[in-house]
């Protein structure tokens, strides 16, 4: 059955990243023009002119001359196989661009989405049990604060912190003597020791809201009558709140990873052009702005496809979790 | 029932009897809201921050885009009330006036205090301005007494334009933005949402998975890509609609959902049906009969979509890829603080992200108060 579920759930998704891909597509070919003016425009700031014969050479070489929905077709079918074009500014395939910053947009993304949970469930919990304690109001204040502050002012805060109490600099995921290094154990534990502050700044608004969830879930269910029962019954405190209504109350918890992750990623993107993370963000901004657009158009597509794998994940884990949810 | 229901109308709203039983639905709803005392302060912060960008010309005592080359990142001055003088204290606003001194050494520039004040008034000359484009004049909320004197309650910023001025105005964008996109957001959500919970089946389906995939996309790709397809030279009237409808292509779905859930449970209610055997046509039910009782959960949830707005033009704007300069806004300010060269220099750089922080916060706390008090007969 639940193998079944799955495998409903992963063809569902077909059409929704078929939906995805045309979005993507879109966005990239909405702006006037195309890389090409954008390449002579600044050719021309240069004094440097090109020929008519050079520019219609250049377009049928990219593909650009081509209607629309053939352009798209091209690119899905190449993407399907593995080939996401030839970035133009780089002149570098955008396979070899995209997988390494991509890889490390995932571990941020996941990192923190753990990090989210292992901080907002026991503060949730708590915050439920012992209502309108000082260390409630404390996580309700912090709470709204992480909610209200953007992302980025956040990040911006923290590293105007670093600069002038401890004089060093924030940024970045890497040291100097490994940022070009080949990977090895000693670059992995380089990037735990700098993943904790993109960590902390991307997770604030997420871990917020998820602490009011968790709590407003949990003031529901220890009212019930079941929860009464199990103490009458002489059940410890402790384990009679995590057996039961945290239980019942992770479930809406859990479902979140849905839009948390989509949040996260989004929040990544800036909170990456800030500290100057070598994930995705930059180098997307940077394709957008000089409309690179099958670069741009690559991580848009692997970024968004990054969320419906997430609400995959969050569909399963609640079957997982929660006998009652039909295999639907 | 009715005894219950009046009990606990008692312990909601704080009125006894006789007063809840002939009170108003706007009534109930008006007093539920007034126990939240966060949700009245959230209120008042929201008045004052629009009431500020309504008389923003006259609030702001400098002109916000007047260049100033002595003031380059000029520190803030406190406004003392108190003056001591020869003459015995009196009260009298006034801040010291700072030198400019150039290290001999690093040649960095630092600013000192002169032992110099300038006096401030209120209702005093400063730049001439035009009211609302309509008539002009040159008093401001509070000026120097010599209007050659400048004063930065702020600070400056590098081109020494006088920070607490720019927030004013940019005041008048954020808070507008958030105003705007939400009016957009409205119409997305009321006419997909009704649609949605009214007709159920087919139509319902397709707009769920239409939520559901907006809700899927991560927004700031997304937002990043429609605003770098925006020509740069665009004017900023035309950048400030643009970008507002972007930023409101996202806010509809929570509001969508909520619209949707109340037709579907209403839909099948005795006065809907009553309207409906009475021949009414659909938009009358709809619009006349249904959305009135919509009303304050419509206003909840628009209340908390200007928060999640103001934060996406702020965002955007940072970047680069939102409303660009000259226009004002506390995105366009906080981009000033982007590299950490200058925000260690200058931290005042950081009191716009304090505002923007205030504003959100103060629709939060009011949309939270406003969503439980939308619904007095509920508990």
């Amino acid at each position: 059955m639940l193998w079944r579920y799955i495998l409903k759930r992963i063809i569902w998704m077909i059409p929704f990243m078929f939906a995805v891909s045309v979005v993507a597509f879109l966005l990239i070919q909405a702006p006037p023009g195309d890389y090409l003016t954008t390449y002579i425009a600044r050719l021309g700031e240069s004094d440097e002119v090109m020929d008519q014969a050079t520019i219609d050479n250049l377009r049928a070489r990219f593909g650009l001359d081509r209607p629309l929905y053939v352009q798209y077709f091209k690119w899905v079918s190449n993407i399907l196989v593995g080939d996401f074009g030839m970035s133009f500014e780089w002149r570098q395939p955008v396979s070899d661009l995209v997988w390494e910053r991509m890889g490390l947009t995932m571990t941020l993304s996941f990192a923190t989405l753990l990090f989210t949970w292992a901080v907002a469930f026991p503060i949730g919990v708590y915050s439920a049990v012992r209502k309108y304690s000082v260390g409630d109001y404390v996580a309700t204040t912090i709470g709204f604060l992480g909610l209200a502050t953007p992302n980025f002012l956040l990040a911006l805060i923290l590293m105007y912190i670093g600069v002038v109490y401890f004089g060093s600099d924030v940024g970045g995921l890497f040291s100097p003597e490994y940022k070009n290094a080949p990977w090895s154990w000693g670059k992995v534990w380089n990037l735990i020791e700098h993943l904790w502050l993109p960590m902390v700044v991307l997770g604030t608004s997420a871990t917020a809201s998820l602490i009011r969830i968790m709590r407003a879930n949990l003031l529901d269910e220890l009212n019930k009558p079941y929860v009464d029962t199990a103490r009458a019954k002489g059940l410890s405190e402790f384990w009679l709140i995590m057996k039961y209504p945290v239980r019942v109350a992770l479930n809406p918890f859990v479902s979140t990873i849905g839009w948390v992750l989509p949040n996260l990623v989004s929040g990544a993107v800036v909170t990456a052009i800030v500290l100057s993370l070598p994930t995705a963000g930059p180098l997307m901004l940077q394709a957008l702005l000089s409309q690179d657009m099958y670069l741009a158009g690559a991580f848009v597509l692997l970024l968004s496809s990054l969320t419906v794998i997430g609400m995959l994940i969050s569909d399963i884990l609640l079957v997982l979790l929660d006998p009652r949810v039909r295999y639907e | 029932m009715s005894d219950a229901t009046e009990r606990s109308l008692t312990v909601d709203t704080g009125h006894a009897g006789a007063d809840v039983a002939i009170a108003s639905q706007w009534q109930l709803t008006w007093w539920a809201f007034r126990k939240h005392k966060l949700a009245i302060v959230g209120l008042w912060v929201i008045a004052f921050l629009y009431l500020i960008s309504i008389f923003a010309e006259f609030v702001a005592p400098d002109n916000p885009s007047k260049q100033n080359r002595r003031a380059v990142y000029h520190p803030p001055q406190m406004i003392h009330f108190i003056d001591r003088t020869e003459d015995g204290i009196s009260i009298r606003p006034y801040v010291w006036k700072m030198d400019r001194k150039r290290d001999p050494e690093t040649l960095a520039i630092t600013y000192v205090n002169s032992g110099d004040k300038i006096y401030l008034t209120l209702f005093g000359r400063g730049p001439a301005y035009k009211w609302w484009g309509l008539w002009k004049t040159d008093i401001h909320l509070f000026a120097t007494e010599k209007s050659r004197d400048k004063f930065f309650i702020f600070g400056a910023d590098r081109l020494g334009r006088d920070m607490f001025s720019r927030i004013v105005y940019g005041t008048r964008i954020s808070m507008s933005i958030g105003l705007v996109g939400v009016v957009i957001s409205l119409f997305l959500g009321v006419t997909l949402g009704g649609i949605s919970g009214y007709y159920g089946g087919r139509v319902d389906a397709v707009i769920q998975r239409l939520i559901e995939f907006v809700l899927s996309l991560p927004t700031i790709p997304i937002w990043l890509a429609l605003a770098a397809s925006l020509p740069p030279d665009w004017p900023i009237y035309k950048q400030y609609f643009v970008i507002t409808l972007i930023i409101s292509l996202v806010g509809w779905t929570e509001l969508g959902r909520v619209v949707r859930g109340r037709f579907l449970a209403m839909k099948n209610d005795d006065f809907v049906v009553a309207a409906r055997l009475d021949g009414a046509s659909e938009a009358r039910i709809i619009f006349r009969h249904m959305l009135p009782s919509l009303t304050s959960h419509i206003i909840a949830s628009l209340t908390l979509a200007v928060p999640l707005m103001i934060l996406a033009e702020t965002g955007l704007s940072f970047l680069g890829l939102g409303l660009t300069p000259p226009a004002i806004s506390w995105g366009v300010l906080l981009k000033e603080a982007q590299n950490i060269i200058s925000i260690s220099q200058a931290p005042w750089l950081f009191i716009p992200g304090g505002f923007v922080v205030v504003a959100v916060l103060a629709f939060n706390f009011l949309g939270d108060g406003m969503r439980d008090a939308a619904d007095p007969y509920g508990h």
